[in-house]
């Protein structure tokens, strides 16, 4: 490898981690955005998925500035934390866990969705896929390091 | 270009798109909340819902509330203490929002106590007794039940009437205007049928003041 392709991979390997941040920032201001400016309720499944969202916002960050591919490690937790969380909770929502099974607060029932774009993307889909995302992503960067 | 470039520019790009729409949408709200007041009046209030303060008052809060919401419990004092501060000129409706799990049941109790006029009474000692009551967050109907026991009421027509269809009706009345008026939280306030600009008991207080102003 010369040392030009070297650059151009580090470079796409950056770009591919970025372009994962870019989801995290955007599906946590997201989320901010449906808590705090139209007052959506926040049940407790979704607060354990913000959980695994936010902190990526900053280590996916740190990663990239210098870049570190390492860091795909640590994120990848979280990630899987997250998709694991969101699996879940789309379950619930869709009644394939029973409703008994639920931890919720403040007559918020995790079961119950506020919104929905497009008629079938409700927010635990949305984070579904989100986390689905993110996890692909890392392991593209992880191929791409590895190669 | 410098990748700290991108970074930077990026992120601030994301950062001013939700302040932009955060904005955009208080503001939108804002004027759809302006619109519906007033002209909702009918959905606001419900006849012969329990009211505290004199009948001829010119003012009437409207509290949609649960009574296994702790915030509600929080608020009754303050509530209270409006109608005392402006004598003769303010009033509260109650009327039921129960989004609690189990509140359903609990809030037939209450109606059926309005029927025996002692709302406010059965009101108090379910808001001071919470913790007896409801449990994770869920409200125990048979807890209440027992509580409410403890009071001065006509037992056997309260169990009566709390599967009545007066009671059914005026709480089926109540969560449907409620959903009219897209209430989601509680407690929530209307001040002559004007919305809270936000949550919030100077909120509460300084709309109550403004409408007294307004009346008299």
């Amino acid at each position: 490898m010369s040392s030009k392709d070297v650059n151009e991979a580090i470079w796409s390997g950056w770009s591919v981690l970025f372009a994962a941040w870019v989801l995290v920032t955007t599906a946590t201001l997201g989320s901010l955005f449906f808590s705090e400016v139209m007052d959506v309720p926040v049940c407790v499944l979704c607060w354990y998925q913000r959980i695994a969202m936010y902190p990526l916002v900053l280590i996916l960050a740190i990663g990239l500035l210098p870049y570190d591919p390492k860091v795909i490690r640590y994120a990848a937790a979280m990630a899987g934390a997250g998709w694991l969380l969101a699996l879940y909770h789309v379950l619930l929502v869709a009644g394939i866990i029973p409703e008994s099974a639920q931890p919720c607060v403040q007559g918020i029932p995790c079961s119950e969705t506020h919104i929905s774009i497009l008629g079938f993307l409700n927010i635990p889909t949305l984070s579904l896929l989100i986390f689905t995302l993110i996890g692909v992503l890392l392991f593209y960067t992880h191929r791409m390091e590895s190669s | 270009m410098n990748r700290k470039t991108i970074f930077i520019s990026v992120a601030g790009i994301l950062i001013l798109a939700f302040v932009m729409a955060s904005l955009i949408y208080k503001n939108h709200q804002s004027g759809l909340k302006g619109a519906s007041g007033g002209r909702n009046q009918s959905v606001v209030e419900r006849q012969g819902a329990p009211i505290k303060g004199p009948v001829d008052a010119k003012v009437t809060i409207v509290e949609f509330f649960d009574p296994a919401c702790g915030t509600c419990a929080d608020f009754y004092p303050l509530v209270k203490k409006l109608i005392d501060q402006y004598p003769g000129k303010v009033r509260v409706m109650m009327r039921y929002a129960p989004l609690h799990q189990g509140s359903d049941e609990v809030v037939k109790m209450l109606e059926a106590a309005h029927l025996q006029g002692k709302f406010f009474p059965a009101l108090e000692l379910l808001f001071n007794n919470q913790r007896r009551w409801i449990v994770n967050h869920v409200s125990q109907p048979t807890r209440a039940q027992g509580i409410l026991n403890g009071m001065a009421l006509n037992h056997k027509e309260l169990t009566v009437d709390m599967n009545g269809p007066v009671v059914t009706q005026a709480i089926q009345q109540d969560i449907k205007d409620g959903q009219a008026l897209t209430i989601s939280a509680t407690p929530e306030f209307f001040v002559n049928g004007q919305p809270l600009p936000s949550f919030g008991y100077q909120q509460l207080s300084q709309l109550v003041k403004q409408a007294v102003d307004k009346a008299y």
